[in-house]
């Protein structure tokens, strides 16, 4: 039987979403539903000094109104951040409560005050509009750099500052400057991003009276974990009386991560008055309310020899938390930050600081790469800008200080088990024509245009492991996760997944590798997922970790029950288990010509008898049945890395920026669908793009958010890009037993400096902030002209 | 309220309408017909795109009571006979989707893209496409996919 795993295997889940049979959260309908519509804060921040329902609760069709006061009489609880990071001078972080509907204070726009239940949208629509609220509003703290010396946010939290975090040796790192030929220093800001998944967040909660059982439908990318932090911390419903299936999510990008305060008032309402509650975001809501992602204000410095070899690394880093820490929100701009912060590179001594501050914006959490572009940007902008300070070809220059030798022992945290970066970086060359760039560069001068070429090389650290370190620096769960095998008795199997599929094709990617490991058809695989009533407790999607650790789950699930069958088999045959093998779906007793396939195994192990005999084909003490369940904790993170190259042509006339060329050469490890992981590369590449090109999330001073819809939020379109040249180079995990890595954030990680590198090299040097919008661009290019008209 | 008259997919519907009830809301709530999908609320994602009578259209920027006589098609509305569409088939083959979210308006662009340009060069597609916006997969696969559609139809 041919391997699946390693080939273009076409989804399994596709046809539903072609044909119109998808089912997301907004297409799930409950008889006698009602309809929410959350009033929320028009202010960045204020006071709440009256709420008045009076005039709301007589319109039409109302069935209830609820308020944060109710919330707080309830006693549920508020939503939370997953991870506690400790300042550098040993004190725990600080975090404001963050109730689900504000009572007493609003800290930004969007902040939900209260609930309108009605019989139907329009109705529930029209009452909201007739809830008064009496805000005295106070003055917004918005700017990140700005931010400690504003007005205090959080009453006890002195300077808006959630924690001041350090990772690494400061005095190593003086030294190390103290030896430096020239330090590089660079100022750059990391801006803010909308995720934008292309469904708006939704839920649908339902109660049972008779059973007590909440269910609730929810755009989530981990539903158990969702239930958990509503059980554990929102005080909605003991576990065991809360379902929360996510089903068809359409699309993440870790803005689903968090339980949103829409999750816990529905489900806590629907039990209030007894019947489902149906709410679905417009996207201006999705706008001001899903999470946010990057922000940040760095100032960076490498300290280099005049030959090239970078000596040491800092940087200094405002982090945007929002007005509250969310599930992500601390460990974003830390763990997922800092320990990347010095790259694919050998620097003896590093050190990486963070101050997290809190604005009256909304929250920051984590966004496709999470900390990891943050982390890339900085060092792959810098170590461009000491290419042209010192004059040394830029991709010579990072050679120059990559790891000779793996396992490759970072200054900062992390020991990369297995990568091969020269080599993604001649093959990136090769693919790129990188060699050919000065004939085409000349050619884009002769047309009157300025062309740059910008390389990022990169490494990440995803599938984050193992539970008991991750634990020990903070957060609040282990980072396991579970898989059970089942099989039916007449041969097909099921695997529940703990992880959550909402685009990654896990339907598809995991049904060929229990196809590997079983022998048995793909067609006669399902994967299930989504539903905290079915399958074991699990961890969900997010930071590329579903194949590094659910994918192994179910390897390791899948090779227990082969051991089972190994042992039914001997008995059935009369032969000892050491004797038997598996291969293809066959158990074979060694150096005979007997065999058993493991759909009749199942068979045997579900009906484990026959008529008129006591004979059974289970073994003493075997117990029937064929379903095992495994749970996966990695040793350690996975590391994809690679280098991406992109060229840009420049109109000086008019500040438009062309992407000419992109090109990205990754190492994934072993891949299991090559079509799948081009999908997630082309993806990531496109949030990249679009971050550095087009994308920026803006508050005003008042923290009005200037971009709150499609029309002023630019969303990269078919007609931004080119096609993306993607090749591969391959090491394998040695972390884990399928030789995977993380491929899904790659893109949005690499492709910011890429594309700035490229921008600023055609700008000769001048830095400017991302978006490169072709405003900023045109004023780059008249600076340009100056400055050469000078030297002329 | 007021007794709009479609043919959607092939069948005829009846129904009373308020005046102002959208397309997009007739074809999800009043139909149940939840492959049209909605991303927004200022008629840029293209997730609700539809063809009425013939020619693809955002639903959401169309009431129903407007169109009253029309014949509608939707994403479920593209198959015979259980049999997949060439684009739709051309969008599995070449992995033209990832959430799904996006994708019904997406297709039902495509089709009336290459019902008035057979055969469309990338430029064309990507153009044409501007209307839709995809946040999974970068356009690169959706963009193969119609040129193989192109082939195919």
């Amino acid at each position: 039987m041919a391997s699946l795993v390693g080939s273009r295997v076409e989804r399994k889940e596709d046809k539903r979403f072609l044909t119109g049979k998808g089912r997301y959260t907004s297409d799930i309908n409950l008889a006698n539903q009602t309809y929410a519509i959350f009033v929320r804060s028009p202010h960045a921040r204020a006071q709440i000094k009256k709420l008045d329902i009076s005039k709301a609760q007589k319109s039409s069709g109302v069935v209830s109104i609820l308020t944060g006061s109710e919330i707080a009489e309830d006693k549920i609880g508020g939503l939370i951040a997953g991870w506690a990071i400790r300042s550098e001078d040993g004190t725990e972080m600080k975090c404001p409560a963050n109730p689900p509907l504000a009572k007493d204070i609003v800290n930004f726009v969007g902040d939900p005050v209260a609930v309108v239940i009605a019989e139907s949208l329009e109705e529930a629509k029209v009452a909201a509009e007739k809830v008064s609220v009496d805000y005295k509003v106070l003055k917004a703290v918005t700017s990140t750099a700005d931010a400690m010396d504003g007005d205090t946010i959080h009453e006890g939290i002195d300077k808006n500052l959630c924690f001041d975090w350090l990772l690494g040796d400061r005095q190593k790192v003086k030294e190390a400057f103290e030896k430096a030929d020239k330090v590089i220093s660079i100022d750059i800001i990391n801006n803010r991003l909308i995720p934008n998944a292309m469904e708006p967040r939704a839920c649908l909660a339902d109660y049972n009276s008779a059973s007590e059982e909440i269910t609730l439908y929810t755009t989530s990318q981990n539903p158990h974990l969702s239930r958990l932090i509503m059980s554990a911390f929102g005080n909605v419903s003991p576990e065991h009386k809360l379902r929360v299936v996510a089903p068809d999510v359409g699309g993440g990008f870790g803005s689903k991560i968090n339980v949103y305060n829409e999750d816990i008032v529905c489900s806590w309402a629907a039990k209030k008055i007894n019947r489902a509650i149906k709410w679905v975001a417009e996207r201006s809501e999705s706008f001001l309310t899903d999470i946010h992602g990057r922000d940040h204000v760095t100032h960076a410095e490498l300290a280099v020899t005049n030959d090239g070899k970078f000596l040491g690394f800092k940087n200094e880093t405002i982090a945007n938390l929002g007005a509250y820490a969310r599930v992500f929100g601390t460990v974003t701009p830390t763990y997922l930050f800092g320990p990347c912060a010095t790259g694919v590179y050998e620097i003896p001594a590093a050190y990486s600081n963070v101050k997290a501050v809190f604005t009256n914006t909304a929250p920051v959490d984590a966004y496709r790469g999470a900390g990891r572009p943050e982390a890339t940007y900085t060092i792959e902008r810098l170590v461009e800008k000491a290419s042209m300070e010192l004059g040394i070809d830029k991709t010579e220059l990072r050679m120059k200080n990559f790891p000779t030798a793996f396992p490759f022992k970072q200054t900062l945290v992390h020991t990369v088990d297995s990568g091969d970066y020269v080599a993604g970086m001649e093959k990136a060359k090769q693919m790129a024509d990188y060699n050919g760039y000065e004939a085409r560069r000349k050619d884009s001068e002769s047309r009157g245009k300025l062309r740059g070429i910008g390389v990022s090389s990169y490494f990440e650290a995803c599938g984050i492991a193992p539970s008991a370190a991750v634990m020990s620096l903070g957060c609040g769960v282990g980072l396991w996760e579970s898989a059970e095998v089942r099989f039916n008795p007449t041969g097909q199997v099921t695997v529940y997944t703990g992880s959550h599929s909402h685009g990654q094709s896990h339907q598809t990617t995991f049904a060929q590798i229990a196809a590997d490991e079983l022998g048995v058809p793909i067609e006669n695989i399902d994967i299930v997922h989504g539903d905290t009533d079915k399958g074991t407790f699990g961890m969900g999607t997010y930071g590329s970790r579903s194949l590094t650790v659910g994918g192994i789950a179910i390897v390791n699930a899948c090779k227990k029950i082969v051991e089972k069958g190994k042992r039914v088999t001997a008995k059935m045959l009369e032969a000892s288990p050491e004797d038997v093998e598996f291969k293809d779906g066959e158990f074979i007793v060694a150096k005979s010509n007997k065999k058993k396939t493991i759909g009749e195994i199942a068979f045997a192990c579900y009906l484990p008898g026959v008529r008129d005999e006591m004979k059974s084909p289970l073994p003493e003490g075997e117990e029937p049945g064929l379903k095992e369940t495994a749970f996966f904790d990695p040793s350690n993170f996975s590391f994809p890395a690679g280098t991406h190259i992109a060229e840009v042509e420049i109109d000086p006339e008019t500040g438009e920026v062309k992407l000419e060329k992109y090109t990205a050469c990754d190492d994934f490890g072993r891949i299991i669908n090559p079509m799948i992981v081009e999908g997630q590369v082309h993806g990531g590449l496109a949030q990249g793009i679009g971050q550095a090109l087009y994308e920026n999330a803006e508050y005003d001073e008042t923290g009005q958010l200037m971009t709150g819809s499609y029309m002023d939020y630019t969303m990269p379109r078919a007609d931004n890009f080119p096609e993306f040249n993607i090749g591969y180079t391959c090491t394998h995990a040695t972390t884990n037993p399928l030789g995977v890595k993380g491929c899904g954030e790659a893109g949005a990680i690499a492709a910011p400096p890429t594309v700035m590198n490229a921008v600023i090299d055609a700008l000769g040097g001048q830095e400017i902030t991302m978006p490169a919008t072709a405003e900023k661009v045109w004023k780059a290019c008249k600076n340009l002209k100056k400055s050469n008209s000078k030297a002329a | 309220m007021r007794k709009v008259t479609l043919e959607i997919n092939g069948k005829k519907v009846e129904k009373e309408v308020q005046d102002n009830t959208l397309l997009s809301t007739f074809l999800r709530d009043h139909l149940n017909l939840t492959g049209t999908h909605i991303g927004c609320d200022t008629s840029q994602c293209g997730a609700c795109v539809v063809h009425v009578n013939g020619n693809s259209l955002k639903s959401c920027t169309a009431l129903a009571a407007d169109i009253d006589g029309s014949k509608v098609t939707t994403i479920e509305g593209l198959a015979t006979n259980g049999k997949m569409h060439p684009m739709q088939e051309a969008f599995k083959k070449l992995h033209g989707l990832q959430c799904g979210f996006c994708t019904p308006g997406m297709v039902m662009s495509a089709v009336d893209l290459l019902q008035k340009n057979k055969k469309p060069s990338d430029t064309e597609i990507r153009d044409w496409l501007e209307g839709n916006i995809c946040r999974c997969t970068g356009y690169q696969n959706i963009v193969a996919a119609v040129k193989e559609a192109a082939t195919k139809m």
